[in-house]
């Protein structure tokens, strides 16, 4: 695989403009790929979280058992995930994306938890004093006041996430990563450069956006902030 | 036979155990490169948290270090070493370095300024020199969020050395990478098995480590009930 040798590698310039303006499409391709493998984990990560994290939040008892067994899976290498996965589900999307929800779990839950955690007791007791019933209580209250580490866990998971997405690569995915595989297999600079380089920049955009929709999302704590 | 007996006799024959590519040698390899990596990176990066935490300066660089860390792929810093000085083990141990850094500098900063400003105060009240100060005071109180760095870069070193398999050096990576290039299924999830028990264990054992850490004088029942407290601090506060 690395038969080319990195004795050659010297006089390859970290950048060749023309393989770029050459390889547009492909580059476009792996970026789309990229995203769409990041939004789809996200995106089914947050759904299972946040069921079991208002269940670790409201029944102690799972608490330690779903922070166990999400920090496990975040803890297992995601070259050794997706190898255990292979053999069973192939080198497939399907392969990649079970890797890469199952890293979003514990920060996401553990995050949730943390912020409905937060809200002071106080407030809970006003609004049980104004007469919100539990399920009112909680989407018009506590939700609401937990969305500042809720919204930091997901821009933590998105850009984790981005990150990983990289080493689907070595199962046949990968998005930008296959750019840098590319680079590494054919000891070309160009192609990792790029990859690396619009990973980088999405993983800053994405943290930023997220940043927007949650100072859009809480008007209250940017009031409190200007004061 | 099914996969999992083919697995239980992979791990049962002794060819498995023994010479430069049984597992013995991958794990020591293994160890060897994430110990001297953690090392390298905690004396670069320690130094510098606990300095900017004490002075209470350069916040801004120092919580962000993460967030930018986070933002590379370790794959990609791998394969930029390798570009840098050629494949082998040294571009493993500098990529693994670099990824090690960051999350020691947030920690370590964000670990001193939980030192409240009051018992600072009092300990100079006391008559405590700055170095006293420091080394009885600070870095005490701090530890745990150090050691929680020090956890998060341990995991994640642990967990990409596997990777550096792909850039021609060994560790238990090699089992998983030449499985799928030898479309070997066995030695792939055999391989997969070794590195996972080992990264939870070492996530346990520096979970240990920093529950160790807090000075008794801190401990209290909440502290060790509290599992979402053993979180890395960094990455609670990345808001």
């Amino acid at each position: 695989m690395l038969s080319t040798g990195v004795m050659g590698a010297a006089d390859d310039p970290w950048i060749r403009w023309y393989w770029i303006g050459d390889h547009l499409g492909v580059i476009g391709a792996a970026l789309a790929q990229h995203i769409e493998l990041t939004v789809v984990a996200v995106g089914i990560g947050f759904l299972i979280a946040v069921p079991l994290g208002l269940l670790a939040w409201r029944r102690r008892i799972f608490r330690g058992p779903i922070l166990s067994v999400t920090g496990i899976l975040y803890t297992i290498p995601s070259l050794a995930l997706f190898a255990i996965l292979v053999p069973f589900t192939g080198l497939s999307v399907l392969t990649s994306e079970i890797g890469l929800v199952s890293y979003t779990l514990l920060i996401l839950i553990r995050n949730i938890v943390v912020g409905l955690d937060a809200v002071p007791d106080d407030v809970r007791e006003a609004a049980r004093g104004m007469g919100y019933r539990p399920l009112a209580q909680l989407f018009q209250v506590d939700i609401p006041l937990a969305i500042p580490a809720i919204m930091a866990g997901l821009r933590i998971a998105t850009v984790t996430t981005i990150g990983l997405v990289t080493i689907t690569a070595l199962i046949g995915e990968g998005g930008l990563g296959s750019l840098i595989n590319d680079g590494l297999i054919r000891d070309f600079k160009t192609p990792l450069v790029v990859g690396t380089v619009l990973s980088v920049a999405l993983a800053i955009v994405a943290d930023l956006s997220l940043a927007g929709i949650q100072q859009l999302i809480t008007p209250w704590s940017r009031r409190r902030s200007a004061a | 036979m099914s996969l999992l007996g083919q697995v239980v006799r992979w791990f049962l024959d002794g060819n498995h155990w023994s010479g430069d590519s049984g597992i013995p040698n991958r794990l020591t390899e293994h160890l060897l490169m994430s110990g001297a990596s953690i090392l390298v990176a905690a004396l670069i990066a320690l130094p510098i948290g606990i300095w900017l935490g004490h002075i209470g300066k350069g916040g801004i660089l120092a919580i962000n270090i993460s967030n930018i860390g986070r933002a590379i792929p370790s794959f990609a810093l791998l394969v930029l070493a390798v570009e840098l000085v050629g494949i082998g083990a040294l571009p493993a141990f500098i990529a693994l370095v670099a990824l090690a850094i960051p999350p020691m500098v947030t920690n370590s900063y964000i670990g001193m300024g939980e030192v409240d400003a009051d018992v600072r105060e009092a300990a100079r009240g006391m008559g405590m020199r700055e170095r006293a100060v420091l080394l009885r005071v600070e870095l005490p109180i701090a530890l745990p969020f150090i050691m929680a760095g020090v956890r998060t870069s341990a995991v994640n070193v642990v967990a990409t050395a596997t990777l550096a398999a792909l850039v021609g050096w060994g560790g238990l990576g090699r089992f998983i990478i030449d499985g799928f290039s030898q479309r070997d299924d066995v030695q792939i999830i055999a391989g997969a098995l070794i590195v996972a028990i080992l990264s939870v264990g070492v996530e346990f054992t520096f979970t240990g480590l920093q529950r160790l850490a807090v000075p008794r004088g801190l401990r209290t029942r909440q502290s060790r009930q509290e599992e979402v407290r053993t979180a890395p601090a960094a990455e609670l506060s990345a808001a």
